[in-house]
């Protein structure tokens, strides 16, 4: 007599969340396999570890309507030309540094983090650094001894001393000159960066 | 000489240890709760609870030294930098929501399954090695805080990734805890019986203690990494612990309200239906920017709009019951809490979630103070108000049952940390709103997101004026805390009225 309709039953809802949460979780794994695919370092939207010797800039294009990062001649880090393998070395030794030094409890790296500290995810390319030809060394001096080479902006807020050593250092420098490279959808927007006209 | 010295620090020891366990003493006494009262799968539940308060405080005080640092930023500089506060900050909240989770599942184990835990032992064993894995990563958190860039520094110091920074070697232990957590879960309702309940929280820890070990791989590819990250930290939040609050506060409201069982269990299934409908592809809302394909903007923006929706269904559910219960309830400060859950999970993590979910705002307000407005609700409201309900339903059975009312005499102080804990949190999730807001004008539509525009955002008198608003309210928070604390030792002290039986209505 009290029978409840099927959308109203507990057998019913019980399938439909097997099933959808089966289907969802199926979903997610072929594009969890599609997007890593897409995303291997050397693919089109992430590119090689090598592109360090490459010069990277990012631009605004109006064909699709957002910044792209655009991937130049030559440009050698630290006047040297890195082989594949040697270049992985030195962005893993920069990647594992950021880790250890606990980074991203202050700076966001593409996008996601803490917000105390600046976004890293362009910081290669970023007008702070003054000039391509200074650049290099500016972040080398400051990540070892951020303390009395400070960049605050007017803010009081300093980069603590992290131990950061000359190679970590010139790790991490190869690591954000490779993150500066990945194609993130055009974020962030409306960025002009070092090497753009005034 | 030497020896005496040595014979005055032995004395000195001993009469601290004296001085210890006497202080112990007075506090039990004072406290004066009868834990034959309990069952003893509850009395390993009320363990993980304590853990998860201390936790709470460790949460809320680093909390605090981190927004001081917004102000002040000189502050413990080089001694306790903001990254090692927020670091705690953030791991303490994870913990102790872990914690009082593990120790909600063991309150109510034996009830829902109908016997005693299988293996109650292992569980004691797993709860000291967990505690114990825990101090010692906060101690070199505190002590050591970084290390060289190298493996061993990610497998014994941190990882460095946020909310998972726990180094390699605690990785492993937390997963051996959760198995056997998992095990006594499993084995209790083998042995004893099933029910829809178990079932779903059997596939949910399942998926929980899975997920994790997707978050225990070193990449270099950061693309990759944050790929794997976000499953373990979305896929965690914004699925599985939702589908377990879900099963927890079905089991409260059964008990707290007497509402029938074959109504709780359904709704449960739509709840997790809807939940890992929207949940699973709405991870793809943080795919938006870390590299991974432009399909993702689509699939997230569409999916993670929906995350809302099963939140809503719980609101109506918890509303729905306690209205249809005419509010008639065993606990007052029980049933506020879990009100409070269903409002502020709703507000926090669906409104707070959706508002800037789309890729079109999310543009702009990704890694802004945004993300740490709606962090704050969402975390609070929707897991925060579930432990602390289940508090106040294990404190109520501790002391034996009594009567836990709003017209007790002493009824002012849960509702005035029920008014200051939600109270505080609200503000600072304003104040951290107005600060995302600005950063998004300034730093990221005008600016660029430029590091000076990333300064000018952060110099810019509102944005400063909303950190101090944030400070204050966290007073306001931590204000509310010690006075939960305080309620929770003390309400039904010599209470003599019996909680009014409320059974399963038909």
């Amino acid at each position: 007599m009290n029978e409840s309709p099927l959308w109203a039953s507990e057998s019913f809802w019980k399938k439909t969340a097997i099933w959808v949460t089966a289907g969802s979780f199926l979903i997610l794994v072929v594009l969890t396999m599609d997007s890593l695919s897409k995303t291997s370092a050397g693919s089109e939207r992430v590119p090689a570890y090598s592109v360090i010797n490459k010069k990277i800039d990012y631009q605004y294009n109006k064909d699709l309507h957002k910044f792209m990062p655009v991937i130049g001649g030559n440009e050698f880090l630290f006047g040297q030309e890195y082989t594949d393998e040697q270049a992985r070395e030195l962005v893993d030794l920069g990647k594992k540094t950021t880790q250890a030094k606990n980074c991203m409890n202050c700076h966001t790296l593409l996008g996601n983090g803490a917000y105390y500290a600046p976004d890293l995810t362009k910081a290669w390319l970023d007008k702070g650094w003054i000039s391509p030809a200074l650049r290099e060394d500016m972040m080398v001096k400051f990540l070892m001894d951020p303390e009395k080479n400070a960049r605050t902006f007017g803010s009081n807020r300093k980069m603590p001393n992290l131990k950061i050593t000359e190679q970590e250092a010139k790790g991490i420098i190869a690591f954000l000159k490779w993150m500066s490279s990945i194609d993130t959808n055009g974020f962030p927007y409306n960025f002009k960066t070092i090497n753009a006209e005034e | 000489m030497k020896t005496s010295g040595l014979n005055g620090v032995a004395e000195n020891g001993v009469a601290l240890c004296d001085k210890a366990r006497s202080c112990l003493n007075d506090f039990k006494s004072w406290v004066l709760l009868d834990s034959s009262h309990l069952s003893a799968g509850q009395q390993l539940a009320v363990k993980y609870f304590i853990v998860a308060v201390i936790l709470f405080f460790a949460q809320i005080l680093f909390g605090m030294l981190a927004a001081t640092q917004f102000i002040f930023p000189g502050f413990l500089y080089e001694i306790l930098d903001f990254s090692v506060n927020r670091m705690i900050h953030i791991n303490a909240m994870i913990v102790w929501m872990l914690y009082g989770f593990i120790g909600c599942v063991y309150w109510f184990l034996e009830d829902e399954s109908g016997t005693e835990i299988v293996g109650l032992k292992l569980g004691n064993i797993a709860f000291w090695v967990l505690t114990a894995a825990v101090t010692l990563v906060v101690l070199v958190y505190l002590l050591v805080q970084i290390g060289p860039g190298k493996d061993s520094s990610l497998w014994f110091i941190n990882e460095g990734r946020e909310y998972i920074e726990a180094p390699r070697w605690a990785d492993i232990g937390i997963v051996v805890v959760m198995l056997i957590f998992f095990y006594n879960v499993v084995a209790t309702f083998s042995k004893g019986k099933w029910s829809g309940i178990a079932g779903v929280l059997t596939l949910d820890l399942v998926a929980l203690a899975g997920l994790y070990v997707a978050g225990m791989f070193y990449m270099t590819n950061i693309t990759h990494e944050q790929y794997w990250w976000w499953w373990v930290i979305h896929l965690w939040v914004e699925a599985t612990w939702e589908v377990l609050v879900g099963v927890i506060m079905a089991w409260s409201l059964m008990k707290l309200l007497g509402v029938r069982r074959k109504i709780i269990q359904t709704w449960l299934y739509i709840e997790v239906a809807l939940m890992f409908g929207s949940g699973i592809l709405g991870l793809g809302h943080h795919y938006f920017w870390i590299g991974t394909p432009e399909y993702w903007l689509t699939i997230g923006g569409f999916f993670s709009a929906l995350e809302p929706i099963p939140l809503v269904a719980m609101v109506v559910h918890a509303v729905y019951d306690a209205g249809a219960k005419s509010f008639k309830n065993s606990n007052h400060p029980a049933l506020a809490w879990i009100i409070a859950q269903a409002f502020g999970n709703f507000f926090g993590a669906g409104v707070w979630g959706f508002m800037h979910t789309l890729p079109q705002i999310n543009m702009f307000t990704h890694g802004t103070q945004w993300s740490a407005s709606h962090g704050h609700l969402a975390f609070f409201g929707a897991y925060a108000t579930i432990n602390i309900a289940f508090f106040y339903l294990a404190i109520q059975h501790w002391r034996g049952d009594v009567w836990m009312g709003g017209g007790s005499q002493n009824a002012w102080r849960w509702k005035w940390a029920l008014g200051l804990l939600n109270g505080g949190v609200l503000g600072m999730t304003i104040a951290l709103l107005i600060a995302g807001y600005e950063q998004s004008f300034i730093e990221r539509a005008v600016e660029g997101s430029t590091w000076g525009g990333y300064f000018s955002a952060q110099n810019h008198p509102s944005f400063q004026n909303a950190m101090i608003w944030r400070l204050f309210f966290g007073g306001v928070t931590f204000a509310g805390f010690i006075l939960l604390v305080w309620d929770l030792l003390t309400i039904g002290k010599g209470e003599a009225r019996v909680a009014p039986e409320i059974v399963e209505h038909n």
